[in-house]
């Protein structure tokens, strides 16, 4: 377990660097930069602004002036919000956005696997034609579909919840964009545990089991069970990385101060250090979650381990 | 039901006779090809451009101002018009964009299952580096690199980020393919490996590769819309969904019509793209079901 660990960590390490650097390159070799959208500015004021913020020098020499601030914790200041450093921005915005996107996994987790779960017990009947057409329109609607509807219907028509905005501790502002951002996972989580339990089911030992004369519940808590939710446990680091994306757009609809409106407003007004820091949280969390989600499937599935 | 000769029907015959037994993924066909057409010839229809001004009909809901059937935005353009150029938009882009990212992955998958060893490993490591970035993040730095608005860049961001899945699926099939006779006795006749790719594999992926392209397409138009949504993507005045959803979402309070109209459009799109997908993917390998 330890090696297989360890090796994971080996992948993960280097992934962090290629994007790092991929995206330091991209951002640098742009054309544009983030003093051109104000006023002409006299030349001499341009070469101030460069210099105090490094821009003048070769871009190798920026990319290491870099590095060397990421490994200080240092993401340097923003362009465009001049009051404010990069990671204090990040600081602000982080556990908003934190929060959002844990409790849609965790929603999605709780509602997604028990209907997938009822729909592949309840084969062929009600519930499983339910559960498999709400999961076929969740997959296929887009979040930013989903979360004006939904903001349309119990904001505006039934005034159940706000509509958007963002008071500090009020969690009702928060339960429109968690069940948008949850209802996709969940869609997909449920069709994985349908189709992979339905396949367990089939199988040789369960119905071993089943001769034994196992009633049909201990078959499916001891032993259909833990293999069926494999695939559930090899999405989760994909559902994170659609999470992250989908906070963006949920952030965008409901006025959420988090890291994601940061991220965009950032790349519209081409503000490096911020798109960059973004990038980097980003990356470091997406794959830091990835590698827990690879973790908890090389324990449940020792073929995983020895490969 | 006979027991039909599986030898006496190619691979295609059988796939058209199960899609046509499929009455979701006919029906789906059905909606696309009647909203597609509705796409090309509404807008000629309608006396209104997509940017022409009605001062008398601001913010008119539907059916309440003469000609304009789906009623009109604050600015008095003809939401009828503007969301059926918007379907326009969109599946031009993600039609292109799918293609891009399918011919990218098909030739990268089949190029590194083929190869093999060393280069093999790199290859599917920068797929698995490119994969564990979240994706329209990925066309957030593409776009802001490149600037906003113009087509061309849409559609490379979109399609640059999109070929991932095909280029795996592409892979693992070509693997398996290798290791065939007909590979091994292409190769002992003395076939260049470029003329194997071509003539052997490639054919030999056709039903995946149509499967995944056509999974794609709404996966494109997804992206385009994200991108639009967010105001990196299609800019005003010229309408896609996504612009079109963003615009309406700001507007729900007065004009909800605003919203629903190309909302409506792209969750039928959306939904019907996929039922197709899926049938031609049950259609092509029965196993699966």
């Amino acid at each position: 377990m330890l090696s297989y660990a360890l090796r994971r960590i080996a992948v993960a390490v280097p992934t962090l660097l290629v994007i790092i650097t991929v995206s330091f390159a991209l951002e640098r070799l742009a054309p544009g930069g983030p003093f051109d959208q104000e006023q002409t500015l006299a030349p001499a004021v341009r070469a101030n602004l460069d210099r105090v913020y490094g821009l003048d020098r070769p871009i190798p020499v920026q990319y290491g002036h870099y590095l060397a601030a990421l490994a200080r914790g240092d993401f340097g200041p923003s362009l465009s919000q001049r009051d404010f450093t990069v990671g204090e921005l990040i600081g602000q915005g982080l556990p908003l956005s934190a929060t959002l996107g844990l409790a849609a996994v965790l929603l999605a987790i709780l509602t997604g696997i028990p209907a997938g779960i009822a729909a592949a017990v309840w084969r062929g009947r009600a519930t499983d034609h339910a559960v498999s057409a709400l999961a076929a329109l969740g997959v296929a609607l887009p979040t930013f579909v989903t979360g004006p509807a939904l903001a349309l219907l119990f904001g505006l028509y039934l005034h159940w919840l706000p509509v958007a905005g963002w008071e500090r501790g009020a969690p009702r502002y928060l339960v429109l964009p968690v069940v948008t951002l949850a209802l996709p996972v969940a869609a997909y989580l449920a069709r994985l545990t349908r189709a992979s339990l339905l396949e367990v089911l089939r199988t040789a030992y369960v119905r071993s089991a089943r001769a034994r004369g196992l009633g049909a519940a201990r078959v499916l808590w001891r032993h259909a069970l833990r293999p069926a939710l494999l695939p559930a446990v090899s999405y989760l680091g994909p559902a994170v990385a659609f999470v992250v994306t989908g906070s963006l757009v949920i952030e965008t609809v409901f006025g959420l101060p988090g890291t994601g409106r940061y991220l965009v407003q950032g790349a519209i007004d081409r503000d490096y250090p911020l798109v960059l820091g973004m990038v980097m949280v980003y990356a470091a969390l997406t794959l830091t979650l990835n590698l827990a989600a690879d973790l908890i499937y090389g324990w449940l599935d020792p073929r995983v381990r020895h490969e | 039901m006979s027991e039909r000769d599986p030898l006496a029907h190619g691979l295609w015959q059988d796939a058209a006779r199960r899609l046509r037994g499929d009455h979701g993924a006919c029906l789906a066909l059905a909606l696309i090809a009647a909203v597609t057409l509705l796409a090309l010839l509404g807008p000629v229809a309608s006396p209104w451009a997509y940017d022409s001004l009605d001062w008398r009909h601001l913010a008119q809901p539907p059916g309440s101002a003469g000609a304009h059937w789906f009623g009109t935005d604050r600015l008095g353009r003809d939401l009828f018009v503007r969301t059926l150029h918007g379907v326009r938009l969109s599946l031009l882009i993600s039609a292109l964009a799918s293609a891009l990212s399918v011919g990218i992955g098909l030739a990268w998958g089949a190029l590194a299952g083929f190869a093999g060893g060393r280069t093999d490993e790199w290859m599917m490591r920068c797929v698995d580096v490119l994969y564990s970035l979240p994706y329209l993040f990925i066309v957030i730095v593409l776009s802001t690199v490149v600037g906003r608005g113009s087509l061309a860049v849409l559609l490379i961001a979109i399609g640059a980020v999109g070929w991932l899945t095909t280029a795996r699926i592409v892979h693992g099939q070509t693997r398996a393919l290798k290791r065939r006779e007909f590979i091994e006795a292409a190769r002992a006749t003395g076939l260049p490996t470029a003329a194997i790719i071509l003539r052997h594999i490639i054919p030999n992926l056709a039903g995946t590769v149509a499967v995944y392209a056509t999974l794609t397409v709404p996966q494109m138009i997804l992206f385009e819309g994200f991108l639009s949504f967010l105001g990196l993507g299609v800019q005003e005045p010229h309408a896609s969904l996504g612009n079109l959803i963003s615009a309406g979402a700001q507007e729900m309070e007065s004009a909800p019509w605003m919203l629903l109209v190309p909302a409506a459009f792209l969750v039928v799109l959306l939904v019907c793209l996929n039922l197709v997908g899926d049938g031609l993917r049950d259609a092509l390998d029965p196993r699966e079901r």
